[in-house]
């Protein structure tokens, strides 16, 4: 197992699918710890009664059917498909509601267009010790054959998952435990430049106690949008800025030379 | 879970090796031996990890045109098609020396002069002689570290003027830093087609640049360039100056296009993604959703819901 993760951190990430499916059939006997350690580019499903996308992930399959957060519905129907109790359903719809207007929000131009930018879904199931699991998924397709506003990418996706298992509230206040994996690929392609592909997956965990007194939903979006940016900067700063550092090592910008030049 | 294990065992040794050999060659630039270590680990079989071993290493270690050092540190020899003789032997036109090379261990083990079949004809050395003094000189100027070397790849047996010829100007630079999580390489291939007939050299380059930086997730990336240009056909030296001058100019302008494509990525490519910040540049009000469905039922009573 540890040597099919190490596989997986050096295996390019847009061919990550290709990868865990090929670590799938080396290694059924793990599959179920390959299927919730890797993450892989989210697919989406278009929910027969209310013509919207929802998103597909280990936390609403059971056999091959998935349920949708929109309708609360198998997709394919399913007979004994486990739902998550009245209340935490009522939770889930209102976690979904929101949701998409805060994908909206960091999204658009605008706050009055509803599901242009992206798709989201949120999934609550119960956990063994009296708290909760909440999934939030997002999925971007920034292509400008999407949603790419801008245009320049030829292909781009933005690929986020938060998992926040929140324990039971305890004088008031409850523990959070958010992983946050964000799977990003970019490809820019023109003539003078050819083409220019940036991807990456990072994942990264934050723990926190927090007063229940305005709601759980509204401690999870703040922990979440939180990390978010936090991810978004580590992968511009730090991991594209490396891999830039890396180019200008190899060949080091013109400027440079000529400035080293008298010298030598 | 049985029926997966079945799958499995179907798996054909063939299938175990495809898929091995797989995981090697989209190995990044420096990390072939990581993966091995860790593809051993998973196969748990020697005898399937061998033969992946054996067609993958030869493979990646041409693509990436890995570099050499002879045992006698007389010079190095880069891995490459253009320099094959056959699996294990390559030319190192420079010293005229032949590498044996263990593929899997990734060394040169030792070397040997090379025949006169194996070498250009006086005629054609002079040109490829002229060009390698011109591209040495570039490459210690532009690259910190990099290797490269001028093969004939057609008409080597061209003894006076008359006939065409192939020269084949290879570069490559790697950095491996696994302390740092970083590695990377540049490779480019120059193809100068001498037309006899036209009085033009022809050239065709193919540029290709890697980065994997691994701290706490895994980013990679993968950029590749194809340009043309050409000069006219000289004497060897005026013919190894411009085109020299001509593999300059272009990968200094990869490299600039490079830096623009990086530049450009916050404002303007990023954001077709994911803003830094919503337009309105607040934080989302998490503690006052409430607005957010009074806004709805508005909108849903105005028959405005947008119908997507």
């Amino acid at each position: 197992m540890e040597a099919a993760m190490g596989l997986m951190r050096r295996v390019p990430p847009k061919h990550s699918e290709t990868a865990l499916s090929a670590l799938l059939s080396l290694l059924p006997q793990h599959s179920s710890d390959l299927l919730s350690q890797v993450d892989q580019p989210l697919q989406v499903l278009c929910d027969v009664d209310s013509g919207k996308e929802f998103i597909l992930c280990e936390y609403n399959r059971d056999a091959d059917s998935y349920r949708s957060p929109w309708s609360n519905k198998y997709h394919p129907p399913l007979d004994d498909g486990p739902y998550p109790s009245a209340e935490l359903r009522k939770l889930e719809i209102e976690a979904n509601d929101i949701f998409a207007i805060y994908c909206d929000h960091l999204n658009d131009q605008t706050m009055d267009r509803y599901y242009e930018g992206g798709i989201s879904s949120v999934y609550i199931w119960e956990d063994e010790n009296e708290g909760f699991v909440a999934c939030f998924l997002i999925k971007k397709d920034g292509a400008k054959t999407a949603h790419g506003k801008r245009g320049c990418l030829q292909e781009g996706s933005w690929d986020a998952i938060h998992v926040i298992e929140v324990g039971p509230v305890e004088d008031e206040t409850a523990r959070y435990c958010l992983t946050s994996s964000v799977m990003l690929s970019l490809t820019t392609n023109n003539d003078s430049s050819g083409t220019f592909n940036l991807s990456g997956s990072i994942r990264r965990q934050m723990n926190m106690e927090l007063s229940v007194a305005e709601g759980h939903l509204c401690n999870m979006g703040k922990m979440i949008e939180e990390m978010e940016s936090k991810l978004r900067n580590s992968l511009d700063q730090v991991y594209f800025g490396k891999t830039k550092e890396m180019v200008c090592t190899l060949r080091p910008p013109s400027e440079i030379i000529e400035m080293r030049l008298p010298d030598s | 879970m049985s029926d997966e294990e079945e799958t499995a065992s179907q798996l054909t040794d063939k299938q175990k090796m495809e898929i091995a050999k797989w995981f090697l060659l989209n190995s990044p630039a420096g990390e072939i031996q990581y993966v091995a270590r860790d593809i051993r680990a998973v196969l748990k079989n020697e005898r399937v990890y061998r033969a992946a071993v054996a067609e993958a290493f030869p493979l990646y270690n041409k693509a990436h045109m890995i570099c050499l050092e002879f045992p006698d540190r007389s010079g190095e020899v880069i891995v490459s098609s253009f320099s094959e003789i056959d699996k294990n032997e390559y030319l190192d036109p420079r010293t005229a020396q032949v590498a044996r090379v263990d593929h899997v261990k990734q060394v040169c083990e030792d070397a040997r002069p090379a025949n006169d079949e194996e070498l250009p004809s006086s005629y054609i050395e002079e040109y490829r002689c002229a060009l390698d003094a011109e591209i040495i000189k570039y490459v210690s100027e532009a690259y910190p570290k990099g290797v490269c070397s001028v093969y004939c790849a057609n008409g080597k047996d061209v003894e006076e003027p008359g006939s065409d010829f192939e020269l084949v100007v290879l570069i490559s630079a790697a950095r491996h830093s696994p302390q740092n999580f970083c590695n990377g390489s540049w490779r480019s291939i120059w193809h100068m087609e001498f037309k006899d007939e036209l009085q033009i050299v022809e050239v065709r380059g193919k540029l290709q640049v890697g980065a994997h930086y691994f701290e706490e997730g895994n980013v990679q990336l993968d950029a590749k360039h194809e340009c043309k240009d050409s000069t006219i056909f000289q004497s060897p030296d005026d013919c190894a100056v411009s085109l020299t001058t001509i593999i300059r100019h272009h990968e200094t302008e990869y490299l600039n296009s490079l830096q623009v494509s990086y530049s450009n990525l916050p404002d303007t490519t990023f954001k077709d993604l994911r803003r830094k910040l919503p337009v309105t540049r607040t934080l989302f009000p998490w503690h006052n959703t409430l607005q957010f469905s009074l806004t709805r039922d508005i909108q849903k009573n105005l028959g405005l819901e947008s119908s997507k």
